[in-house]
């Protein structure tokens, strides 16, 4: 394990050119207009293989001993958790509602 | 083969002890995983803000100033995040000079990093993006309404993560100093690692920030 984690470097200028080819594949990605799911499934896949790359190659992730990339994943699956959780608050249709009927309100009265 | 597969168990069982420098370590990785709670709180607000107005309206400020600002940002983030593994592999093989070299471009990478947020912050003000307003230009009043939180917590969140840059070219350029005075060696040099995986997480954050502020 010591002789293992002392440090035969991973080949770092690969890793960025990754890096690099990943934006310009997201930015082209992201320019032209068309489903908003797919596109959104495509952007986040890509930010987390970034992600991915920085974490293991980077701050040496994959070279640590296990337990460390146990804690580390935790806070990235509750924020997920997060997001998820307070998704059917926020896309219901009651919800939209609400939010449009006042500002019809304050339109009408600006006139 | 049996008795390999026993060696490999019996490594992962008994890992070695926390020495004083995997201590350090461990205790930045631990404040990095507190700041990713953070930071996953404020995007997820965004994203619970942004699912709230809904089809009603959004102004994305790529609209406003274009995609190859922020994506030369992103850029430049990644370019001083390999500057930073070539600053700590140069002191693990023992070159202080080589390590100090790429600490400033770090360090330079960062400060341009921030320039170019204050010019972005700066041109979305004037073009009438703040915390209270967004520009309304083209926008019917229901769209205006539906869209007014993206100011507050579009610079919630990258205003957030500027201060981290900040804080962590403050942090590189005290190692630097250290640096240059000779405190590091080939033997002697996790304090350079520790810094440096402060500024991968700023970079990791980034491409997050990019990806949901900016792409999506």
């Amino acid at each position: 394990m010591a002789e293992n984690g002392h440090k035969e470097h991973p080949k770092y200028m690969n890793i960025f050119w990754w890096l690099l080819a990943l934006t310009i594949i997201e930015v082209a990605v992201a320019i032209p207009e068309y489903a908003t799911v797919l596109k959104a499934i495509l952007l986040i896949g890509l930010a987390c293989s970034k992600a991915i790359l920085v974490a293991n190659y980077f701050m040496h992730l994959k070279f640590e001993r296990k337990t460390l990339a146990v804690i580390v994943v935790t806070p990235f699956l509750i924020c997920v958790l997060l997001v998820f959780a307070l998704m059917p608050d926020l896309t219901s249709d009651d919800r939209l509602d609400g939010i449009e009927r006042p500002a019809e309100v304050v339109d009408t009265s600006a006139h | 083969m049996e008795h390999a597969t026993t060696l490999d168990h019996t490594e992962d069982v008994y890992e070695p002890s926390l020495t004083p420098d995997s201590l350090g370590k461990l205790g930045m990785w631990i404040f990095l995983v507190g700041d990713t709670m953070s930071f996953g709180a404020l995007l997820a607000a965004y994203a619970a803000v942004r699912a709230g107005a809904g089809v009603i309206g959004w102004v994305p400020p790529v609209e406003i100033l274009g995609i190859n600002l922020t994506a030369f940002m992103t850029f430049l983030l990644i370019c001083s995040s390999v500057t930073m593994v070539k600053a700590l592999e140069s002191i693990q093989n023992g070159n202080v000079s080589r390590m100090c070299t790429f600490l400033g471009l770090t360090i330079a990478g960062g400060v341009i990093f921030l320039g170019l947020q204050a010019y972005e912050w700066n041109a979305l003000i004037k073009h009438g993006l703040t915390l209270t307003e967004i520009p309304h230009h083209g926008l019917s009043g229901a769209a205006i309404s539906g869209s007014v939180l993206f100011g507050p917590t579009f610079y919630a969140i990258t205003g957030f993560h500027g201060l981290h840059v900040t804080g962590g070219v403050i942090y590189l350029i005290v190692i630097l100093i250290h640096g240059l005075r000779g405190r590091y060696t080939a033997e002697f040099n996790h304090e350079v690692e520790i810094v440096g995986l402060y500024w991968h997480f700023v970079d990791l954050i980034w491409i997050m920030v990019f990806t949901f502020i900016y792409l999506l």
